[in-house]
């Protein structure tokens, strides 16, 4: 069986798994969907207060808002197994993994795609869907390929940041915690634009993690919008290849994690 | 024919960092870690042919899974060669892994919630196993280990004798010409025991399987294993049958003998205590100067005895005898 | 005093494991300081967008922002996960062997989970972004010192808002007793004190005509008022009040907690654990 065909094996088995516990799935779901839209009325009772965060408006802020969590959910939905690597190093069951001729990749991403952050996705999708609804220019299906792009490129992106988390098990199991700044806070600061930080912050989330180019360049792009840091158009519709580039070199480090490991033994 | 699997030399130092303790420590911890070195291998080498049965057995900490992970490719020794079916392990993962199989005694491979027959399904999935293959080989390996009645239930729920005929299985769907049991039989009550190692017999004799068993249960070696392999320290100590290896040391045996009071004192001129733990005496002989019978006869009719049973000095004092006669024999040539 | 050495004894214990983890907690520190320093910046674009009166300062919402970071763990976020598994594994029976009053066992054991960890995280973050963040140039993002009769309201109130957070998270820990998994209690509960504590965005900052309700809810005196108190939005004056709502609706949880305890007790005495 190729590896396709066995990671969606893989993910019809763990999907099947999780509807045995149908009420705490969907309570879980439901919590978690609430949990995370108080995020939103935050900002809506911000702007209802303050009125513009800079020129922007509240509907453009959606649009950050609503790609950034569809891309999040989705990628912490599909790397639970890389999620919780650090568990796998201390107990010693990654051997196990060693001792079946397929990619650890191809395992770790298969272990799980955990069906109950759905909630998060389904209040992304229902605040994304307000921002396009409320569009000055509406959608063209280029700017609408763009915004699905821009959004897969932040799950590639995610993706890698937490594949870079599982390989800095194989050096310290105790201080993975670090890498939430940058999953989970970059979460946060992305549901704005990153105009509104300060300059190094904002160099930072370009060219180190390139969070910016996954949320702030497209959507600009798909908003029509001029950019207040002054890019052009171009660099708008290439930027989501950041993401993509990102993943691939995490999966590189993760060689070299995985290498360092067999080496120094557990 | 070049042996299935040779090893030559093999080096293997782990580093260890040096935790400090107190607060003071683990500041210092931060700066600048200490490493202490910590030898697992030193120069061993041996060379296995194809449908071998040889037992693995050591004191712990010698050294015994630490060959078992260079071999199966998962650990990348220092220094030596290792080839196994003509693959460096370590360098050739994917098409090597593809053709061992192994099996924790302490950890199961299987999936915990699934049943027991969906975990197969998904190793011949993962194995890449030809469906009329993995038919046959999975009828045939649920027959032998009675996995029938298992096959629906999930793993979390079996007992442990149960998992690890099921994980004996698991271990095979892809028919591997060669196998790594590392402690198959620990913690298993005596019918499994059997069970396990009738299985392990006729995967060897009737099918050819190179079997490395790495254990502590001398039972298992003494039921199995032709050839036994001794390391301690890293090094290999003794290589050969299993009677050799006793003639090397030495033939002795224990005649334990359960007294119906404390204070009898016990002695017999062919015999001399090994160990004495309240009622309980050891008897340690040699089978060659007094038979076991002749020695029961002579001790029950002298004391009052309330149970006995005969047995093998447990591996470690035969690996530490081996390690006095080694010495003994350098210090001779000095 | 013989009824705080329980309470002692399990601080004690919990001080111990989680010194431990030291890399760990240096890890949660930092994670911690980015989500402030993120959300200080929007705040800050945020306030240089108008010039309009707001109901707090900028300086006074940076400080609000890194008290609840700093405190983070004061609040009722979870059901503790010890006492998940004691019901789960029916050890409760044991609990109940012991001699002290079981609801006084798991509301100390609620405080000696909520001040541990609290003290631990509080203590490098608050000598951090008080007094080294002026150093490196990011003094406009600082926690300022509060006026001394705001520091003593202010250390008055947090320790009711560490009353209220346990008898909450007793609470919790007693819904326990009827469905282990009770997810979906935890979850919610987790959403309510997030928006309702003022954790998401200072109440004051809330739309005009929510604020009556806002007041009017317990989970106001989780966080909001407390901190208000510290930035000197509520004068001393208002304190005492301020007290008495926190220990207001203390008291009725705590009350709806011990009856319900009784009511569970019975239950799993009936059923057999």
């Amino acid at each position: 069986m190729n590896d396709i065909a066995l990671y969606f094996r893989y993910t019809k088995i763990s999907i099947k798994g999780q509807l045995e516990y149908r009420t705490s799935f969907v309570l879980q779901a439901a919590g978690q969907a609430i949990l995370t839209a108080t995020e939103f009325l935050g900002i809506w009772a911000m702007f209802s207060r303050f009125g513009q965060l800079r020129g922007w408006t509240l509907p453009e802020i959606a649009m950050f808002y609503g790609a950034i969590n569809v891309a999040f959910s989705i990628a912490d939905a599909l790397s639970r197994g890389f999620d919780q690597f650090g568990n796998m190093v201390k107990s010693g069951d990654f051997d196990r993994l060693l001792l079946r001729p397929r990619s650890t990749v191809l395992q770790l991403i298969g272990q799980e795609v955990t069906i109950r952050k759905v909630g998060r996705l389904l209040q992304g999708i229902i605040v994304l869907a307000w921002a396009i609804s409320a569009m000055h220019v509406g959608l063209s299906t280029g700017t609408a390929g763009l915004l699905l792009i821009a959004i897969l490129s932040g799950v590639c992106l995610f993706t890698g940041l937490v594949i870079l988390q599982a390989t800095s098990a194989f050096w310290a199991t105790e201080s993975l915690e670090v890498w939430n700044a940058f999953t989970y806070g970059g979460v946060l600061m992305s549901q704005y634009p990153i105009s509104i930080y300060r300059s190094w912050f904002r160099r930072f989330f370009t060219y180190v993690i390139p969070l910016a180019c996954v949320t702030y360049y497209p959507i600009l792009a798909v908003l029509n919008r001029m950019d207040p840091l002054g890019s052009v158009g171009w660099i708008q519709w290439v930027a989501p290849m950041a993401g993509i580039l990102f993943l691939l070199i995490a999966l590189q480090v993760w060689k070299i994690g995985v290498q360092h490991y067999r080496s120094t033994g557990s | 024919m070049p042996p299935q699997i040779i090893v030559e030399d093999l080096v293997k130092t782990y580093r260890i960092a040096q935790r400090d303790t107190g607060l003071l420590g683990s500041v210092r911890g931060l700066v600048r870690r200490q490493y202490r070195e910590l030898g697992a291998l030193d120069g061993v080498s041996f060379n296995i042919d194809a449908g071998e049965l040889v037992g693995y057995i050591g004191p712990n900490g010698a050294g015994k899974s630490t060959t078992v992970k260079t071999l199966s490719g998962i650990l990348v020794p220092d220094s030596g060669r290792c080839e196994v079916r003509g693959r460096v392990p370590w360098r050739q993962r994917v098409e090597h892994v593809a053709e061992i199989g192994v099996v924790f005694g302490q950890r199961t491979q299987l999936w915990w919630d699934l049943p027991v027959i969906e975990s197969f399904e998904l190793l011949r999935d993962i194995y890449r196993v030809p469906q009329e293959r993995y038919k046959a080989a999975s009828d045939e390996l649920i027959a032998l280990l009675d996995l029938g009645p298992l096959l629906d239930v999930p793993v979390r729920q079996l007992s442990l004798g149960q998992r690890m005929r099921c994980d004996l299985a698991a271990a095979l769907i892809h028919q591997p010409p060669v196998l790594f049991l590392d402690e198959p039989t620990i913690g298993l009550d005596a019918t499994s025991k059997l069970a396990v190692r009738d299985f392990v017999r006729g995967l060897c004799r009737d099918r050819g399987v190179t079997v490395i068993l790495t254990t502590h249960d001398m039972d298992d070696i003494e039921a199995l294993c032709d050839r036994v392999i001794v390391i301690a320290s890293g090094k290999v100590l003794c290589d050969g049958s299993l009677d050799a290896l006793r003639a090397r040391v030495s033939r002795q045996r224990w005649l334990t003998v359960d007294l119906a009071s404390v204070d009898i004192e016990v002695s017999d001129p062919d015999a001399t205590v090994v160990r004495r733990e309240g009622q309980r005496v050891c008897l340690g002989f040699d089978p060659q100067a007094v038979s076991p019978a002749e020695l029961i006869a002579r001790v029950t009719a002298k004391h009052a005895v309330s149970d006995l049973f005969v047995e093998n000095p447990p591996i470690e004092t035969i690996v530490a005898r081996l390690y006095e006669a080694e010495s003994g024999v350098a210090t001779a040539t000095t | 005093m013989n009824w705080m050495r329980p309470y002692l004894a399990v601080l004690s214990a919990r001080f111990r494991s989680m010194l431990q983890y030291r890399a760990a907690a240096i890890a949660g520190l930092w994670t911690q300081v980015f989500f402030g320093m993120v959300n200080i910046m929007v705040y800050e674009a945020f306030y240089s967008s108008t010039d309009k009166q707001q109901p707090l300062t900028f300086a006074q919402v940076v400080s609000y922002v890194w008290l609840g970071q700093a405190l983070l763990a004061l609040l009722p976020w979870y059901a503790d996960s010890e006492v998940r598994a004691i019901v789960r594994s029916g050890a409760v029976a044991y609990e109940l062997c012991r001699p002290i009053d079981l609801y006084n066992l798991w509301f100390m054991r609620a405080m000696a989970w909520r001040t541990a960890p609290t003290i631990l995280r509080a203590v490098p973050m608050v000598v951090l972004v008080m007094f080294v963040f002026p150093l490196i140039g990011l003094g406009e993002w600082r926690l300022h010192s509060p006026t001394l009769a705001a520091g003593l309201g202010f250390a008055a109130a947090i320790t009711c808002t560490l009353l209220l957070s346990c008898a909450i998270t007793t609470l919790m820990n007693i819904s326990l007793m009827w469905t282990v998994s009770a997810d979906g209690t935890v979850v919610m509960m987790n959403a309510l004190v997030t928006i309702f504590s003022g954790m998401v965005v200072p109440l004051p900052l809330f739309p005009n005509w929510a604020q009556p309700v806002l007041m009017a809810l317990p989970f106001a005196g989780l966080v909001d008022l407390p901190y208000r108190v510290y930035v000197g939005n509520i004068l001393p004056g208002s304190i005492p009040l301020i007290i008495f709502r926190q220990l207001f609706w203390t008291v009725v949880l705590v009350l709806l907690g011990r009856w319900l305890m009784a009511r569970g007790i019975r239950r799993i005495v009936v059923q057999g654990g």
